[in-house]
């Protein structure tokens, strides 16, 4: 019985979490060579890939409003081999594979009716085992039951207590800290495990606020979605070094580990805020940090695309070098997983009531080669008229290749793919449930299922 | 005050449930009101109670839960020798 709690609705037997590490392994701010020894074996790794010895292959790691599934690409990316439904049925945020591992994946999922939780696969997606302590903010004593109708979000939650809706986005912690994973949540919160992702704790710095405001204030009100914590991202020369962003909230940042956090926001718009000038409040839909120059930021807001090179703390808007009738609004911004100055994004219609779907209904994706001075259009293969596409911020990647593979996925269930850097697409597969998230990556063919 | 001698209960588990019972869809618990319930079926089906109750001890907004019939209001609800309980998972949308 108690074992059976561990298994994901539809899988088979579990193995065991991994064991506990030891605070020396997980402790924070280690020496440099071994980030840099790490850092190295990532780099090795991520030399063998597509077409290379052969042994890698690139999966996309699909969430879902209904399922999560795997697909397996073949060594030229062009035929994927499905693999699912997992947790039929759940609503899957986000499915992530562990780069220091290549095997593990963590999987955030909930019900409709049921809480929020975490699975997790050390044999990529043949068993799950269920996270004995998910996310969950601190119990608040004595909370009138009277009050407690009105729900984990909205107003005054914070003084009602809160509670965890969902675990939106996994990131797997630095390569110095091999069992460490985080988690953004709805609403607002960061939470660390150190323990492979069987048990987590909230990050009290973070999740008291970040601002040194109550998450009551104006600034930190909900989406349509509730109020997303996501694009946790870490400094891979640091691993105190983070970037968290929230929508609605903005960007914040840490030095310490996530004890601090400090507003990095200037220069982001916030059209749709009484004061457009305050230090928090923006809504980042995606920021990205590129892992080969990590000064690099690139953020894809709800009021515009921009461009932050650290240390400098003011962002420059690169989105109003696209076309004006394709406007810079959009979720999703990828990144070449080499070149700094390389980076697609999807726009969406964001006039009037905000449709959300590809502008004239004409999908394409836009790249920029010279960080942001000028875009080019990439729509070979798709629709090019009636395609009303809707892709969530979650919902497009890039693979670590040469060419670099792209993919995306929409609301209406298809995944569309390019082998050659966004030049030509097609599609991969369609009647998908809604998709809320893929991640590319690459894993020993052998260790496939 | 919560689990003194009563019980044990008969609980019907809702089928988005019985991946922690084993496919059962009726099982048995102990306790005076439905906290001391819920305590008895987390340690019988370890998890369980997250994916119905919130950290701040909420019943989650669709989960619904009759003792004797009637909707429970919070984990406060008394439930009396002989009392069964019935948790629901509402309907809640595509």
């Amino acid at each position: 019985m108690a074992a059976s709690r561990r298994k994901s609705p539809a899988k088979k037997p579990a193995k065991k979490p991994a064991p506990v590490p030891s605070s020396a392994q997980r402790g924070l701010g280690r020496a440099a060579k071994v980030v840099r020894a790490a850092a190295a074996r990532a780099a090795r790794a991520s030399s063998t890939l597509v077409g290379g010895e052969g042994t890698q292959r690139v999966v996309l790691l699909v969430g879902t409003r209904k399922g999560a599934w795997i697909l397996v690409a073949d060594p030229e990316r062009r035929r994927f081999r499905v693999e699912g439904p997992h947790f039929l049925g759940c609503i899957v945020n986000h499915v992530v594979l562990d780069p220091r591992d290549r095997r593990t994946l963590l999987a955030s999922a909930k019900t409709g009716h049921l809480g929020p939780t975490i699975y997790r696969s050390t044999d990529l997606g043949r068993t799950w085992t269920e996270a004995t302590r998910p996310p969950a903010f601190p119990k608040v004593a004595d909370v009138p039951p009277a009050d407690a109708a009105d729900g984990p979000a909205g107003g005054g939650a914070a003084a009602k207590g809160r509670a965890v809706d969902a675990s939106f986005w996994i990131t797997p912690g630095h390569l110095s800290q091999p069992e460490v994973w985080w988690a953004g949540t709805v609403p607002h919160g960061l939470f660390r495990s150190h323990d492979g992702g069987a048990t987590w704790d909230g990050i009290d710095g973070f999740n008291r606020n970040p601002a040194g405001v109550s998450w009551d204030a104006p600034g930190f009100f909900a989406t349509p979605d509730g109020a997303i914590t996501h694009s946790v991202l870490i400094d891979p020369r640091d691993a105190d070094h983070m970037y968290v962003g929230l929508s609605i909230g903005g960007l914040f940042e840490t030095r310490d580990g996530g004890v601090h956090w400090t507003p990095l926001n200037r220069g982001v718009a916030a059209d749709f805020l009484p004061d457009p000038t305050v230090p928090y409040g923006h809504d980042p839909h995606c920021v990205a940090l590129h892992p080969k120059n990590p000064d690099r930021l690139y953020q894809a807001n709800h009021c515009g695309t921009y461009r932050l090179d650290r240390p400098g703390d003011t962002w420059e808007r690169i989105g109003r070098n696209m076309p004006k009738e394709i406007g810079d609004i959009g979720f999703p911004i990828v990144l070449h997983p080499r070149d700094p100055d390389t980076a697609w994004v999807f726009p969406m219609d964001g006039t009037t009531v905000w449709p959300r779907t590809s502008p004239g209904g004409r999908p394409a994706v836009y790249r920029t080669r010279d960080a942001g001075s000028t875009w080019e259009r990439q729509d070979g293969g798709l629709p090019k008229g009636q395609g009303w596409f809707t892709v969530k911020r979650q919902a497009m990647a890039a693979d670590a290749g040469d060419p670099v593979g792209l993919y995306f996925g929409t609301t209406s269930g298809e995944i569309w793919g390019s082998a050659d850097e966004g030049r030509t697409w097609r599609p991969i597969l369609a009647h998908l449930p809604q998709i809320l998230s893929i991640a590319a990556a690459e894993v020993p063919a052998a260790a496939l299922p | 005050m919560t689990g003194e001698a009563a019980g044990p209960h008969r609980v019907h588990i809702p089928s988005p449930l019985r991946s922690y019972t084993a496919g059962r869809a009726e099982v048995e618990a102990s306790g005076g009101t439905l906290a001391a319930i819920l305590a008895d079926l987390e340690a019988a089906f370890a998890g369980i109670r997250f994916r119905m109750i919130d950290e701040q001890d909420r019943i989650r907004p669709h989960i619904l839960i009759f003792v004797a019939g009637r909707p429970a209001r919070d984990l406060r609800a008394r439930v009396e020798p002989g009392d069964e309980v019935q948790i629901v998972a509402a309907l809640s949308g595509g």
